[in-house]
């Protein structure tokens, strides 16, 4: 498998360079390491490629007003954009990619401006990746496992095939993807190209059933969002996807339904592993990835650059210079004639542009909550209430917000933070309950999420719910007085990294232990039996803002 | 180089996108149409193949507002002409990541240079004047610059003051806006100045998506021969659509269905009277796009999910989704 898979790479990146702007491009999956360069080696070689740095400005992308040029030809000079000169963008650290420079990229690509992105991502996290609408646009996805394979450039020997007309090449791709629940169109459209460039790879004019079976494992495995169900399987779908995509064996008047069968083999050979579990775990791989792009705080220190402000220099912001010399320039001719004993630029105060950024600086709402057998019983009903009240108050005031889930011996991240409450809702009531309280398991994984969202700029707020009867210790053991000391453990490292937080007592009568724990915390506490809508609300208000 | 864009009639399915481009390009002030969807339903492709579709507007030459008569170019305007001539309907991209600059207009940098002028250089929204303003990913779209698309969008006139300029135009155009609602929500102000809202799926029936991979394909392979049979259809829509503008102030608008449409908004508990407005002008479109004379309870049936969902209160823990409130209202009101 993991030899395949370097073949595969290897393909793909030939077939890319063949025809970049039909292919869209590929995300690379790789850490810097000199196995990826050996694969770039073998990209760069056919190809110009340039590198896109995730930074770049619109003046480069798009090309716009040289302003250096401008001033010494005297006439407007407009620099070319990126893509002006035909080349392969190149895009290192594509994890970082933010969401509006994937949609500037993604409209290139429609427009049919761009010759080819190949994005490098270095994601390590799961939700550190290439934007998913720009992934869309890129048909191959390349992240071969394990050792680099000594002939792995070498093409792996390719049977011909029996001839395929492209009429049915389209039918078979698409039902194909059907099957594996791709409900974008442009991954069949992908599929297709990559059929016919690798047919002209092997200098045949028509399409045959090899070509068609590389196109589905090159553009395929990666996206599928599920298993197809195999005709002799008469189990019925998994009720959580079915509703998604109907599954294709209703379709009767779909033919060659038989013949995806094999290409439906060779597509399930290649599937990442991690899919299928995800897939368990009710469709988690998808569409759970609301970064919450879009509300950012504007800051003048650090962060992505924006359009300049007029502004004065007060020592805490920083000088746009060509913003400045641009609003300066239209005023020579009349400054100069004011004041003709000076010589070279006139720059005014009121010429002074700033330069702003753009800093992620959301507010994030980490809901910690106890789905163990004990809370089930008691008032986990309630609880949830409780969290679409907050829910509903978190969607007023913009802020994201993350689930994690603690029964049986750990904690699980249900959802990572997101802005859309439609699926916390969703994720919310699906959550199950039973097994024990490991309270601490779930204070831990609540902080290791606050801190990494405190690195990537958002500013949590941690919220627990629990009836604070906690008998699983950090280590899985079954021991209560361990699990308490390990639960206060973790509060007072939640305290040293100054998190807010807020402890929600939803036993039937209220733990003296978990005001402990909220004092511990230095969060605030409330008991849900005494307390009504009205208190949380202002409970996690007052959190907030304090 | 850019590709002729898809031709809209060649567009599978996603009917309740279509009409709505339609019955905005019947009557302009419905008030532009919101788009959102998953990736890869068409959404884009769309938008993009409405320029094509539309009928050509009068404006003078010259113009940097497309006026229709010469009165109506603004003062600062140079070198405008006396004569007319037939140009296609400005459809305007809004890239995202667009300055303030491009947007409003700003000092015309060449001329200030060279010459030591200042002078007035329109944006992007003097371009889209009776037009179509298109964002995409407009939920991702910057606040200041949503701020001001707001703002103009209203007024229907353009104001800027700043590095010593003062300079109004007019600015009426229609907000084409598309994105996708997993990457981020659009701020609800934003949302009810939008005429009509859409939500497309990609389609779910596999016939229908063949059918969509093979036009699609053969647009790519061979695009000429491809736009010969659809720019046939796409005339068929345009003369409709020109037909429609026509029939539009004869539609009889009984006062039962004006009734009818309160007590509608009035149920569904839409903010403000836009609803009504919009409901009831989307309403007359259609009618005119169908040849009818008179306006019945159906065309507003029809009409009231894309006219009405975006503009109810908004419950995000209502699974329903608020097209499904709407349409389960309009049955109980209109039964």
């Amino acid at each position: 498998m993991s030899a395949e898979s370097w073949q595969n790479a290897a393909l793909a990146l030939r077939l890319l360079a063949l025809d970049p702007q039909g292919l869209g491009g590929a995300v690379i999956k790789m850490r810097a390491s000199p196995a990826r360069d050996a694969v770039l080696a073998q990209f760069s070689s056919t190809e110009r490629v340039r590198k896109l740095p995730t930074t770049i400005s619109d003046e480069q992308l798009f090309g716009g007003l040289d302003l250096a040029a401008t001033l010494a030809a005297g006439h407007v000079t407009t620099s070319s954009g990126f893509f002006d000169t035909s080349c392969i963008a190149l895009i290192p650290m594509a994890e970082r990619c933010d969401e509006s420079l994937a949609a500037k990229l993604c409209h290139l690509t429609d427009a049919g401006q761009s010759d080819g992105i190949v994005a490098l991502d270095e994601g390590i996290e799961r939700n550190e990746r290439v934007p998913d609408s720009l992934a869309d646009r890129l048909a191959f996805h390349i992240a071969p496992e394990g050792r680099m394979p000594d002939n792995w450039a070498t093409p792996a020997s390719n049977s011909d095939g029996v001839s395929v007309s492209i009429a049915e090449a389209q039918i078979q791709l698409t039902v194909l993807a059907v099957r594996f629940g791709i409900s974008s169109l442009r991954a069949p459209l992908l599929a297709l190209n990559t059929a016919r460039v690798h047919a002209r790879l092997h200098g045949r004019s028509d399409l045959t059933s090899a070509d068609v079976e590389t196109a589905a494992k090159l553009v395929y495995p990666h996206r599928a969002t599920q298993m197809p169900e195999t005709d002799d399987d008469t189990a019925p779908p998994p009720p959580s996807e079915s509703d998604d995509t109907p599954s294709p064996q209703n379709e009767g008047e779909v033919e060659n339904l038989t013949d995806t069968d094999m290409l439906v083999d060779a597509v399930t050979a290649l599937l990442p592993d991690g899919v299928l579990k995800g897939l368990a775990a009710a469709g988690t791989n998808r569409r759970s990835n609301g970064n919450g792009a879009g509300q950012k705080r504007t800051s003048n220190r650090r962060g992505r650059p924006l359009p300049s402000r007029p502004g004065r220099l007060d020592g805490t912001s920083r000088i746009d210079l060509i913003a400045t010399l641009r609003a300066a320039a239209p005023w020579q001719p009349m400054r100069q004639a004011q004041q003709p004993e000076r010589t070279g630029l006139l720059i005014r105060p009121s010429d002074i542009r700033l330069k702003r950024y753009a800093q992620h600086s959301d507010r994030l709402l980490i809901f910690s909550v106890d789905a163990s057998g004990s809370a089930a019983v008691s008032r986990l009903g309630e609880a949830k209430g409780a969290i679409e009240l907050l829910l509903a108050d978190a969607y007023a005031s913009r802020d994201h917000v993350a689930l994690i889930a603690f029964r049986g011996t750990e904690a699980e991240l249900l959802l990572p933070p997101t802005r859309s409450l439609v699926q916390t809702k969703r994720r919310l009531s699906a959550m199950p309950g039973g097994g024990g309280t490991p309270l601490a398991a779930g204070l831990q994984s609540a902080m290791e999420l606050a801190e990494q969202s405190q690195g990537r700029g958002l500013s949590p707020t941690i919220v627990v719910l629990t009836d604070g009867r906690a008998n699983i210790a950090l280590d899985g053991a079954a021991n209560r007085t361990q699990a308490a000391a390990d639960a206060h453990t973790v509060a007072r490292a939640i305290r040293v990294r100054g998190t807010k937080s807020l402890v929600i007592d939803m036993s039937n009568r209220p733990q003296r232990a978990l005001e402990d724990l909220g004092r511990a915390m230095d969060g605030a506490y409330i008991a849900l039996p005494r307390a009504d809508a009205q208190r949380v609300t202002g409970a996690v208000t007052a959190a907030l803002g304090g | 180089m850019t590709k002729r864009p898809f031709p809209f009639s060649a567009i599978v399915g996603q009917d309740d996108m279509k009409r709505a481009m339609i019955l905005t390009a019947i009557d302009p002030g419905i008030g532009g149409v919101l788009v959102f969807g998953d990736r890869g339903t068409g959404k884009s492709t769309a938008v993009r193949a409405l320029a094509a579709l539309l009928p050509p507007i009068t404006a003078i030459v010259g113009c940097p507002v497309n006026a229709e008569q010469h009165e109506d170019c603004p003062d600062w305007a140079e070198n405008v002409t006396r004569k007319k001539q037939k140009c296609p309907t400005p459809v305007i991209d809004l890239p995202l990541g667009a300055t303030e600059d491009r947007v409003v207009g700003a000092l015309d940098i060449e001329r200030a240079l060279t010459r030591g002028e200042k002078a007035f250089e329109p944006g992007l929204l003097a371009r889209a004047n009776r037009g179509y303003l298109y964002i995409d990913e407009v939920n991702l779209l910057e606040d200041h610059i949503v701020d001001l698309l707001l703002d103009v969008a209203q007024s229907g006139e353009n104001v800027v003051e700043r590095e010593g300029l003062s300079i109004r135009h007019p600015a009426r155009f229609v907000l084409v806006g598309s994105g996708n609602p997993e990457e981020g929500e659009l701020r609800p102000q934003l949302l009810d100045r939008f005429g009509l809202s859409v939500e497309v799926r990609s389609p779910q029936d596999v016939a229908q998506r063949i059918e969509v991979i093979k036009r699609r394909d053969a647009f790519e392979t061979d695009t000429s021969a491809f736009l010969e049979v659809y720019d046939k259809q796409d005339a068929k829509i345009r003369r409709a659509i020109l037909a429609a503008r026509k029939a539009l102030p004869n539609i009889e608008t009984p006062d039962a269905i004006l009734a009818d449409c309160a007590e509608l908004c009035i149920a569904l508990g839409s903010d403000g009277l836009r609803g009504e407005l919009t409901l009831l002008r989307t309403a007359r479109a259609l009618a005119a796009y169908e040849k009818a004379k008179v306006l019945t309870r159906s065309h507003l049936s029809r009409i009231a999910p894309i006219a009405l969902s975006h503009r109810l209160r908004r419950d995000p823990l209502d699974e329903a989704g608020s097209t499904t409130r709407v349409t389960r209202t309009v049955e109980a009101v209109l039964a």
